[in-house]
């Protein structure tokens, strides 16, 4: 058997034992079987990358493009696609990315969700949105790839309203989906375009003939006339921009954390957000044929990248930072590819898939530790109790600013981002410059935002004592410590009514509190994923940006670009390294030397400050322009039009016509036989009426 | 299978069993009425595997000459077989969701459901034109005695309405078949559907059949009884009306519309654009504010049926194939929904929606159906809706992007409508103890659910089962109205220099 069948297919055999044995099976029995189905796939699918990347068979892996046919699907006319997996380079990366990332979430939740009771479901739906990722990554037609796409949009949907009791959850679960589906709208009508264009959306056929097409077409959209490839990429780019969070679309993202915190590694950092990228990388010859809209991706890449970075370094959740964190590493990933660096985009993608599932897992070993508080208000001195997860931490942070010295090492970020800012400076475009300097700033705020975290969560002095989730486990451990097992996200609403009890005596803000380290199935993620962070960059960064076989015609590769980023002055080079040092400088004045700082700095920029934390208004504004006015217009053209006008007029109009047309024709009894039969006729018809108006 | 009448043979089993229901205990005519539609259903599936892919158009042909011209004349094409299929598939589950909650002259409600599964067979069937308006509107009487003995509270004016309604159009129809008879002078419906009407008389004829296909779609703003009849009626009576009445609506654009009047279908196309396009937005809002399930999952229906209209009225193979599997998908989807929405309220005799929630607590099993059917509902691809939708929408598409654009707009509303609801009933806290105290699904309620989410999944997975047998006809139909084709606003124009201030504007309207 074909292996990559099994990559794919054993997660949905996974998911559907698990989900729908459930109870019946238990939870250890469900747990194992999607988890070790999910370690299946991820060994079978190293060795597919490893061949690529020798550029040798190896194993099963061919090292070079295939299709596996699976099944036929529609054929309509001229218009058909088959369910069929295809592996080529670009295929590959994700393959691994996806199947390790997985396989490591599906560990860790053993011991993050082990008080759940609800464990096989949320396996199933692991498992399931690991299916319909690799379906989407290894699609050969545009149909199959939409598939995916809904298919991790579901998964998503159901994980992030995973815990449904919550009203939280379920608003966020409702809004995820609902703006990716704005998205889709985008997505959608660009296959329908590609398809009129092209006549195939068999994906190796447009992307050969969308060359051609380079400023030689024109196209009627909407009523007017466009440059056809223009519009085919705009459109498909909106769908990009609904899953990968770009600025616009890129509100359900944050308020996606209201899913478990496994669920927010894999899913919001490391593969479906990244989504929309690889669809870009995957289409990038058609990306070509259509300059203005790499202008255009480029400007949407650098706009996010440098949005979120500034919301990021104003909020308190400890996984919304992380979240806006990788809003804003979308951006890189978006502009590089709009400089026509793809290679340096499928790389960060890479690199950015382990340190940011690092960065959540991490995030979700302290909120275990601390009972689900998830403020960093709350935490500080963390360091000494739980050493393995701020280690972790500690090299996620070092890769996602990019620590490194040049031509000697550096962390997965140093690479990666750096292959992108220089990208941007190399491309010599007006939108190429604009994006560097956005990106550069970016860099220094990410630098800020993630040491702000750290300095927070492990440095300091304890401040738990403040947390009602922490009361909430003190008070609990002292009343009836066995009843700590049940689930409770919820702030339980009498919990500040012990603050006065004496066990708050201990003078160090801790409350009593004792945070433990996480379980070895929690740890033993973190520590794969460190190796990932410390190493990914400096192990691949060779093929990835500057091996054009590795690629072997998978993304379109920029040969004239890469040179042009050798020959880069040393300025640029260093340019991120400086505000990745300054950045650290700022948070470790604001946030250890002087801890007034950041209090002083929010009272003396009050309006700018509020402007970042409340996410430049965004959710306000939909809420005015979108939400309201949809529910507003529901309901008169519920009561108004249908009721009162429609009806009104229509079949209770012509009931009231009659029946009072019979009233009048009582008062003209005369006494005459024809009169009679008229009355008698009416009076039938009267009486349908008044049956029908009763 | 060549001479055995099948055909007949179908209609005859529920004729018989309606009448074996009426003479009948409660208790028997349930079981009288549960084998004959499985025997339908044995003969339905038994028609399917003998229906000859790529053979000749008409098959299963029975013709027996009555009076004045009048034929009793039967046969089908892939196109009537799916829909006959569809019928006789959703036919036992109906039986099956009656089961209990019909406890009042059981046996008249037994005769009447078999009664509606002979004519409903009868007008997927009928080769002859008035046999086909018998059946059509004879169909009529069923549902509205369904609706006015078995319905709700309000059921006497949703009966009126229902009827007032559909008989309005039909009138119209009636007089517009009469002339048609006179013109061409046979009631052959394959005959009539090669001749060549003039083009003054197409408008009108086109137009009195509308009348009465846009009132059974229903299409906007003739929708209205929907909603209602659907809140009135029995959870059955819901299934059928929305899985195969509403079908009769598209069925007989196809059969009708397009291939008899095809410069008339051509020159209204924008009427029904136009119509379609206000539906999908207008209802889809609707539908995102009611209180009422049974209400919100009807003004879907409505937004689904614009779908297939757009689809039908593309002029082109994608559209046409299209809006037939949205009529099949919605089929099985709007009926599961329904069923959904009967097995809550057999426990709390309640369709509002605020006296549920946290369904899935108390009712996994159900929540996984409600889900899935929720999901095919706004078109996931890999169920049956998607196919559809998407086909349809790529049919339009190359004749206009402004339709396509609107009509797409419904799959972000679709899935705001039916996530709110889903999320409402399922989702959340428990807030009511007796919602809280329902039981998950039982046995019977199991076996109605399971083989439709199995049908549903079949269709998105691997449509090529329903796609193969109608291809040829749809080719047919395609090549027939081809002459009048409207020319698409896209006009693909090659080897022109690019306009270069286009693209700006264009990247500030893509948002």
């Amino acid at each position: 058997m074909n292996p990559i069948l099994a990559i794919v297919f054993v997660p949905l055999l996974a998911a559907i034992v698990a989900g729908l044995g459930n109870r019946a099976l238990g939870n250890t029995v469900a747990k194992s079987i999607t988890t070790i189905g999910l370690f299946t796939s991820c060994a079978l699918s190293w060795p597919i990358f490893l061949s690529f990347l020798s550029g040798h068979s190896f194993l099963w892996g061919a090292g070079e493009p295939t299709v596996t046919p699976v099944l036929s699907w529609v054929h309509s006319g001229t218009l058909s696609f088959d369910w069929a997996l295809r592996v080529d380079t670009l295929t590959a990366i994700m393959l691994v990315v996806i199947t390790t990332v997985s396989a490591l979430v599906h560990l860790y939740s053993w011991g993050y969700m082990s008080d759940d009771p609800d464990q096989p479901r949320f396996f199933a739906y692991l498992s399931l949105f690991t299916f319909a990722m690799l379906m989407l990554v290894t699609a050969d037609n545009l149909v199959q790839m939409f598939f995916g796409w809904e298919g991790v949009g579901l998964a998503s949907y159901l994980l992030i309203g995973f815990w449904f009791k919550k009203p939280s959850a379920k608003a966020a679960a409702i809004k995820a989906f609902v703006v990716n589906r704005v998205g889709d709208l985008g997505f959608m009508l660009g296959i329908f375009g590609t398809y009129l264009v092209f006549q195939t959306v068999s994906i190796p056929e447009i992307l050969a003939a969308a060359p051609a097409l380079k400023g030689a077409a024109t196209i009627g959209f909407l009523g007017a006339r466009f440059d056809t490839m223009t519009v085919l990429c705009l459109l498909l780019f909106v769908g990009a921009m609904g899953k990968s969070a770009q600025l616009g679309l890129h509100t359900w993202l944050p308020d996606a954390m209201e899913g478990p915190t496994p669920v927010s590694a894999l899913i919001h950092a490391a593969t479906m957000v990244t989504a929309g990228v690889f669809m870009v990388c995957r289409l990038s010859p058609m990306f070509e044929a259509a300059p203005a809209a790499l202008t255009f991706v480029t400007f949407i890449g650098a706009a996010t990248c440098f949005f979120a970075a500034t919301v990021g370094t104003t909020q308190w959740d400890i996984k919304r930072v992380i979240a806006y964190s990788t809003c804003s590493q979308l951006g890189y990933m978006f502009f590089a590819a709009g400089v026509g660096a793809y290679g340096a985009a499928m790389f960060h993608l890479f690199t950015h898939a382990f340190f940011k599932a690092l960065l959540f897992l991490g995030a979700g070993s302290v909120i275990h530790a601390m009972h689900h508080e998830q403020d960093m208000r709350y935490y500080g001195g963390l360091r000494k109790h739980i050493p393995w997860t701020f280690w972790g931490m500690m090299a996620g942070t070092l890769a996602i600013t990019g620590v490194g010295i040049l031509d000697v090492f550096g962390f997965a970020g140093f690479y990666s981002k750096d292959s992108i800012l220089e990208a941007a400076y190399a491309s010599g475009s007006e939108m190429g410059r604009t994006a560097f300097y956005l990106g550069v700033f970016a860099a220094l705020l990410t630098s800020f935002y993630s040491w702000r975290l750290m300095f927070l969560t492990f440095w300091g002095k304890p401040r738990w004592i403040e947390s009602e989730h922490i009361q909430h486990a003190v008070h609990g451990e002292h009343e009836h410590s066995d009843d700590e097992t049940s689930h409770d996200h919820g702030h339980d609403a009498h919990a500040h009514a012990h603050d006065d009890h004496g066990h708050h005596a201990h003078g160090d803000g801790t409350g009593g509190y004792h945070p433990h380290e996480s379980p070895w199935s929690m740890r033993t993620p973190l520590v794969v994923l460190s190796v990932g962070a410390v190493l990914a960059g400096f192990v691949f960064q060779p093929a990835f940006i500057n091996t054009e076989s590795f690629w072997q015609g998978a993304i379109a590769y920029n040969e004239h670009l890469i040179h042009a980023m050798h020959g880069l002055p040393l300025g640029v080079k260093l340019s991120a390294t400086v505000v990745m040092l300054t950045g650290f400088a700022i948070a470790w004045f604001a946030y250890i030397k002087d801890t007034s700082i950041p209090a002083k700095f929010t009272e003396q920029f009050r309006l700018v400050y509020l402007f970042l934390y409340n996410k430049w208004y965004f959710d306000e504004l939909y809420n005015f322009l979108f939400v309201r006015p949809a529910f507003w217009l529901g309901r008169k053209f519920w009561l108004w039009g249908d009721v009162g006008i429609i009806d009104r007029f229509g079949p209770n109009g012509a009931a009231w016509v009659v029946e009072k047309g019979a009233v009048v024709a009582k008062r003209i009894q005369s006494g005459y036989l024809y009169s009679y039969a008229l009355v008698m006729l009416l009076g039938l018809v009267a009486a349908i009426s008044w049956m029908m108006a009763r | 299978m060549s001479g055995f009448p099948i055909l007949s043979l179908m209609l005859l089993v529920p004729l018989v069993g309606a009448v074996a229901c009426l003479f009948a205990e409660a208790k028997a005519a349930r079981w009288i009425a549960l084998a004959a539609t499985l025997v339908d259903l044995a003969l339905g599936i038994l028609l399917w595997a003998n229906y000859d892919v790529g053979g000749a158009q008409w098959q299963f042909t029975e013709r027996l000459p009555l009076f004045a011209g009048f034929n009793y004349a039967l046969g089908i094409d892939g196109i009537a077989l799916l829909l006959i299929v569809l019928s006789v598939f959703l036919m036992p589950i109906c039986i099956g969701a009656s089961w209990i909650g019909i406890t009042k002259r059981v046996g008249e409600y037994m005769a009447a459901f078999l009664l509606m599964e002979t004519l409903m067979i009868g007008v997927f069937a009928a080769q002859d034109l008035y046999l086909f308006y018998i059946f059509f509107e004879a169909g009529l009487i069923p549902m509205y005695l369904i609706i006015g003995i078995w319905g709700g509270d309000n059921r006497i004016y949703a009966a009126y309405k229902f009827f007032l309604y559909t008989l309005l159009g039909s009138v119209l129809m009636l007089i517009a078949m009469l002339w048609m008879v006179h013109e061409a002078g046979t009631t052959d419906i394959p005959t009539l559907m090669n001749y060549d009407f003039p083009v003054q008389a197409q408008t009108w004829l086109f137009l009195a059949f509308f009348a009465s296909f846009a009132v059974k779609m229903p299409m906007w703003p003739v929708h209205t009884w929907l909603p209602d009849a659907h809140v009135q009626a029995p959870t059955a009576g819901s299934v059928i009306l929305a899985g195969v009445l509403l079908k009769m609506g598209g069925y007989g654009f196809i059969r009708f519309s397009l291939p008899m009047f095809p410069e008339a279908s051509a020159h209204f196309a924008w009427l029904v654009f136009g119509l379609s396009m206000v539906a999908v937005v207008v209802t889809s809002l609707i539908a995102l504010v009611q209180h009422d399930m049974k209400k919100l999952i009807a003004y879907s229906s409505v937004a689904h049926m614009a779908i297939v209209t757009v689809g039908l009225f593309a002029f082109n193979v994608q559209g046409i194939e299209g809006g037939m599997m949205v009529m099949l998908g919605h089929g099985l989807v709007s009926g599961a929904l329904f069923l959904c929405v009967g097995v809550i309220y057999d426990r709390l005799h309640t369709r509002e929606i605020a006296r549920y929630g946290g369904l899935a607590i108390n009712m996994p099993k159900y929540a996984l159906f409600f889900m899935l059917f929720t999901m095919a509902s706004v078109g996931l691809p890999g169920t049956s809706n998607f196919v559809g939708e998407f086909l349809s929408l790529v049919g339009i598409y190359q004749v206009s992007t402004w339709v396509t654009f609107v009509c797409t707009t419904g799959i972000i509303l679709g899935a705001a409508y039916m996530l709110y609801l889903y999320a409402r009933v399922v989702f959340g806290e428990q807030k009511h103890a007796d919602a809280a105290a329902m039981p998950d699904l039982d046995t019977r309620e199991w076996l109605m659910l399971a083989p439709l989410a199995a049908a549903v999944l079949w269709m998105g997975v691997y449509p090529e089962s329903f796609l193969a047998p109608m291809r040829k006809d749809v080719a047919a139909l395609d090549a027939r109205i081809a002459r009048a084709k409207p020319e698409g606003d896209s006009m693909l124009k090659i080897g022109e220099p690019k306009a270069s201030a286009a693209h700006e504007e264009h990247a500030e309207g893509a948002h």
